[in-house]
């Protein structure tokens, strides 16, 4: 098994000066980070915010450079469960493949988190079991 | 295999030379270090009659200036075009004042002090890429040391030693000297007479003294032999300043435990041995000494928005990013492209099915880098540490020190955060700058307390925010390779691919030379040969 231990930060960004622009962000201040290569974020909420938000931004409309991340808010893509879960476990073009950094758990739970929020009202939820079916 | 210790390793290559062939040897003699180092075979010749071919080339990256600078001196017409408004690609330098707007719209500008910078992308050259060390003579670039070992740096692990970082060279030594230890008394103890002869078995108990520095009795103790390698108490001091005093080891179970063991073997990796460099200045000394040579043929600003072929020729359509609303082409007898995969893959392109299968099947691994800027540059002043690198389990992985301006007063820049793959690129890559900043100064502190006087400002790069690449470098794995990569590679029609992703050194600046070489020089054969 993976070590499950995380570690916490309080980011003390008033505290510090950095050029950085502060931007919108979902997250409240404290953070989690995973120890290994592994996430250990288990809800849908915290998954997104601390991974998927790095390219479909915290408003999940996605963005564009050279070439683009999509939009996930109102996003037809996601009525059929199948089809989200399997970009999450597999990828493809620019989306990374997770299946090796989240559980069959995790990848239901971020997956739910993103049929049922950002303009999405899919009820039908994504069980572990529909996560480990999709795995070859 | 029960005699396999006993198999020198001329007859090992001797055997699989026999039973496997001379191909098969080679390849092995190439694995076990000897043989040719490096696939570059000198400056490219290309001869033969052009017949006025034109090339475009997509990407002003070090691939695509590559490809520009020796095809146009074989005689084809060239053009490139590149989407940011400046050469190089992902071989860049933030320097003070320099401003760069991440997706999602977060701008950031360096408050570096002059003569200070990161490099966000590449930093190091191993000795080992010739072409990249090639092009750096004969375009000028002057190149000092790239510090990878520094035995003074810090190795970290939160749960061990109390948090207290350790110096390298101490693990280390207590490592060989620990394990040296061990296998000395199973060899004394006769344990080793089966594999070992008696004879070697002296020569063995010598360099386990010598290599763990051991004393008399085969121990590995707090006296001035191990000194020599772990450090001291007291260090050999002038006149009557006293004695110098030996440190006292890490016993073995505990730096067993500790796991610090694990970032020994990451020095005497081939890709990371001495010598390491890096050009004087910053990485981007490199694009910009390349974009001397063909920066006239730089069309900045345009955005690629389709890849077209037919039998005759390519159609590229691009727009301006100043006025995206007017779709222009460029029009060439051949295209390279280098493209980052993530980009190319949600483009129109007409290729083959297999191609296009490649192209949409290798994703690019996520990697943060941030630079912090101090007021003063305390690891050297207070901890006495020149360049290199310190590890750490925490989710900053590393702290790099500059290989510039040793031992001068005054600021200097960090390599506050490396990530490369893993959870915790994602999770930085999710942050704002001003967050990713702001935790690799909270979680670098525990290394070095002085971060909390002295930090001044800092600059973050996560590569899937970076609009030109949309991430770091091409992610292989052994199967991705094996049923894509000689189709991701092959010349399709009238387009190839080149870049770090066409290599088989993939996020290295020399898998992205050799690639356009190798890409250029089967286009070239074909144009002399129809």
């Amino acid at each position: 098994m993976m070590m499950r231990t995380a570690t916490s930060v309080v980011a003390a960004l008033a505290l510090l000066s950095a050029t950085a622009a502060l931007g919108q962000d979902s997250g409240a201040g404290k953070r989690t980070f995973s120890s290994g290569y592994r996430f250990v974020e288990m809800t849908g909420e915290e998954l997104f915010a601390n991974v998927c938000q790095g390219c479909h931004m915290p408003d999940a409309t996605g963005a564009s450079g050279a070439g683009t991340y999509p939009s996930l808010a109102g996003n037809k893509n996601l009525e059929a469960a199948g089809y989200p879960v399997f970009l999450v476990i597999n990828g493809r073009r620019g989306m990374p493949a997770f299946g090796d950094m989240m559980t069959d758990g995790q990848i239901a739970a971020v997956v739910n988190y993103l049929r049922t929020h950002f303009s999405n009202n899919y009820q039908d939820a994504v069980t572990t079991k529909d996560v480990q079916d999709a795995r070859r | 295999m029960q005699n396999e210790s006993v198999i020198r390793r001329r007859d090992l290559l001797a055997l699989i030379g026999t039973v496997a062939g001379s191909s098969a040897m080679y390849h092995a003699m190439t694995s076990l270090g000897f043989a040719s180092e490096s696939a570059y075979k000198g400056p490219l010749k290309l001869a033969g009659d052009v017949k006025g071919a034109s090339v475009l080339v997509l990407g002003a990256g070090l691939a695509g200036m590559t490809a520009a600078l020796e095809l146009r001196k074989a005689g084809y017409k060239v053009q490139i075009l590149e989407f940011n408004s400046r050469a190089g690609g992902r071989n860049w330098s933030i320097r003070g004042g320099d401003s760069f707007v991440e997706l999602g719209g977060f701008r950031q500008t360096s408050q570096f002090e002059q003569g200070l910078y990161l490099n966000p992308g590449p930093w190091r050259i191993p000795y080992h890429h010739r072409a990249l060390l090639d092009y750096c003579r004969r375009l000028n670039v002057t190149l000092e040391p790239f510090i990878q070992l520094n035995h003074n740096a810090y190795l970290h692990a939160t749960r061990a030693f109390g948090g207290k970082p350790q110096r390298f060279r101490s693990i280390k030594a207590d490592f060989q000297g620990g394990v040296s230890e061990l296998l000395a008394k199973v060899t004394q103890q006769g344990r080793l007479d089966e594999t070992v002869g008696k004879e070697d078995q002296e020569i063995l108990l010598q360099s386990l003294r010598d290599w763990g520095a051991l004393d008399r009795d085969y121990k590995y103790n707090a006296n001035l032999v191990s000194a020599e390698f772990r450090g001291y108490a007291r260090d050999p001091g002038g006149g009557l300043m006293g004695d110098p005093l030996p440190s006292e080891p890490i016993p073995l179970q505990e730096l067993l435990r500790s796991r610090m063991w694990r970032y020994l073997q990451t020095f005497a990796r081939y890709d990371f041995q001495t010598t390491m460099f890096q050009p004087v200045g910053g990485m981007d000394m490199i694009g910009k000494a390349f974009a001397r040579e063909v920066g006239d043929l730089i069309r900045y600003g345009a955005k690629v928005t389709q890849i077209q072929q037919n039998g005759s020729g390519v159609t590229v359509s691009y727009v301006d990013t100043a006025s995206p609303s007017t779709v222009q082409q460029a029009t060439a007898d051949w295209c390279i492209c280098t493209i980052p995969l993530p980009i190319l893959s949600q483009l129109p392109v007409d290729v083959s099915a297999p191609m296009k299968s490649a192209i949409d099947s290798v994703p690019y691994a996520a990697s943060v880098k941030i630079g912090l800027q101090f007021k003063r540059r305390f690891w050297e002043e207070d901890d006495a540490i020149y360049g290199g690198i310190s590890y750490t389990d925490l989710p900053i992985r590393q702290i790099a020190y500059p290989n510039y301006g040793f031992n001068r007063g005054g600021r200097g820049i960090l390599l506050g955060a490396y990530m490369y793959g893993g959870a915790n690129s994602f999770e930085f890559t999710a942050m704002t700058p001003a967050e990713r900043v702001a935790s690799a100064v909270e979680f670098g502190a525990a290394i070095h307390p002085q971060y909390r006087n002295e930090f001044e400002n800092g600059v973050a790069v996560a590569w899937h925010r970076v609009p030109f690449t949309l991430g770091c470098a091409g992610e292989w794995t052994e199967a991705t390779r094996a049923q894509h990569y000689r189709n991701l590679c092959q010349i399709d029609g009238r387009i190839v691919l080149a870049g770090e992703h066409a290599s088989q050194l993939p996020a290295w600046q020399e898998g992205a030379i050799l690639s356009a070489l190798d890409v250029i020089s089967r286009l070239h054969e074909r144009v002399v040969k129809t």
